[in-house]
């Protein structure tokens, strides 16, 4: 009961490849708003508030991605909501990329030189202002390089989702596999795909991060 | 329909997630000392190997970081029978790992290399250190210091990307956990068990290792 690699087969890897990027994309979007909330609680000077982001940052960074996975997928059951691995995928992702893009982004606003702090209160500028004008906007500059990079790690993450039922890319050539049994191929296929995806991004981080650290030596 | 959380079932279990928790700490450090191995071989090729090998060390490393490991582990659990291989699920995880780790660490490894100065090696030797002792008193520890802290998180890391090899049914914890919930049905309550292992495991090695950080890298030096 063997089926030909052929076209067809082909084809639909390469088509599932798209529900890959979309994932990547409502997670990195969904993890840029949770992670700006993240990164500017944990520098705030309420101590519980930092006190709870440091915690959201320890959970999340500290077990395993596809248990948060599993969390979500399952928890939405038991609470009674009929969950698809879609949404479980898309809530996971967000809020895992969350943790990690608000611990980057800390230590990118923490990098802005105190004086500049200093500064804008001397000016007589508030927090909302300080942050919006002053400290964000340099912090910005510093986070682009880590930030592509952690792009690279979102899109290798979307790969679990096919543990739970998601057909994206890495889904799609489990499924053709297990029909034409040509796993060299079938799986040389989706990690050209991958790889075609994040290489770019890998070295455009490396390059940013080249010519930031030029820009920054004297 | 109010859901009541079942508990009772994990907690029965508790000897097989313990021998799971064991295998994946046995999993993650054999991997990471294998892969050390495989880095400190793929360091020295790229800084001073021959042209055509250190190609090689260029593809393999940019290969493994750009793709996810899921797909890795796929590569070789089922590509290797087709070829003729038959590897047990953990021996495919474990080999898995090694390949994974192994990339990640040889930059870790590379960059340790380059942040001893040309200048400590010759002032040693000047001082008619033979190499062995400028190796051993000059060169060792700086190396190590450097690498230190990121090889330990790259360690942590490692150990967390593992809970991955329960897609080919492993042993380790996160297999176990696969199969207490199929035998239970209580899904939730097995995987938030099995989190909170995750995270006792992650705080308890990074514990660990700083507190070894503290002694073994205390200045001023002490032999």
């Amino acid at each position: 009961m063997l089926r030909q690699f052929g076209t067809n087969e082909f084809l639909f890897i390469f088509t599932a490849a798209r529900w890959t990027v979309l994932l990547s994309l409502i997670a990195f979007v969904g993890g840029a708003v949770g992670g700006l909330i993240v990164a500017l609680s944990r520098v705030s000077d309420v101590k519980p508030v930092s006190l709870a982001a440091g915690g959201f940052i320890q959970v999340f960074q500290g077990t395993p991605l596809l248990m948060q996975l599993f969390l979500v997928f399952f928890g939405a059951t038991t609470l009674g909501l009929d969950i698809n691995p879609w949404i479980a995928a898309a809530v996971a992702l967000t809020l895992n990329a969350s943790a990690f893009l608000g611990e980057i982004w800390r230590g990118c606003i923490q990098a802005v030189p105190k004086g500049q702090w200093e500064a804008a209160g001397a000016l007589g500028l508030h927090y909302p202002a300080t942050m919006r004008y002053i400290i964000l906007p340099q912090a910005f500059k510093i986070a682009l390089p880590p930030t592509v990079g952690f792009l690279v790690q979102l899109i290798k993450a979307t790969s679990l989702a096919a543990i739970i039922g998601f057909t994206e890319v890495t889904r799609a050539g489990q499924i053709i596999n297990n029909a034409t049994f040509r796993p060299f191929l079938v799986f040389g296929i989706v990690a050209a795909i991958y790889f075609i995806l994040c290489w770019p991004l890998s070295h455009l981080s490396m390059r940013l991060e080249r010519r930031f650290a030029a820009a920054t030596t004297r | 329909m109010t859901y009541t959380f079942r508990f009772g079932p994990v907690l029965e279990a508790y000897r097989d997630l313990l021998a799971g928790a064991w295998l994946t700490i046995q999993l993650s450090t054999s991997a990471m000392l294998l892969g050390l191995v495989v880095a400190i071989i793929c360091a020295w090729v790229k800084t001073s190997g021959p042209k055509p090998l250190r190609w090689v060390v260029e593809c393999y490393i940019e290969i493994i970081r750009n793709t996810p490991f899921l797909v890795q582990i796929f590569f070789i659990f089922f590509g290797l029978p087709a070829a003729g291989v038959r590897l047990s699920p953990n021996a495919a995880a474990l080999l898995a790992m090694v390949i994974n780790v192994g990339a990640y660490a040889t930059e870790i490894i590379r960059a340790g290399i380059e942040s001893i100065h040309k200048g400590q090696v010759e002032a040693g030797l000047a001082l008619g250190l033979k190499p062995l002792q400028v190796f051993r008193y000059i060169v060792l520890k700086p190396a190590l210091k450097t690498v230190y802290p990121a090889l330990t998180s790259q360690f942590i890391l490692l150990m967390l990307t593992s809970s991955v090899v329960s897609a080919i049914s492993a042993d380790d914890l996160t297999s176990v956990a696969n199969n207490i919930q199929s035998l239970t049905f209580t899904s939730f309550e097995v995987y938030l068990v099995v989190t909170l292992m995750y995270l006792a495991m992650s705080l308890a090695f990074s514990a660990v290792f700083s507190t070894i950080y503290r002694v073994a890298f205390a200045y001023p030096d002490r032999h």
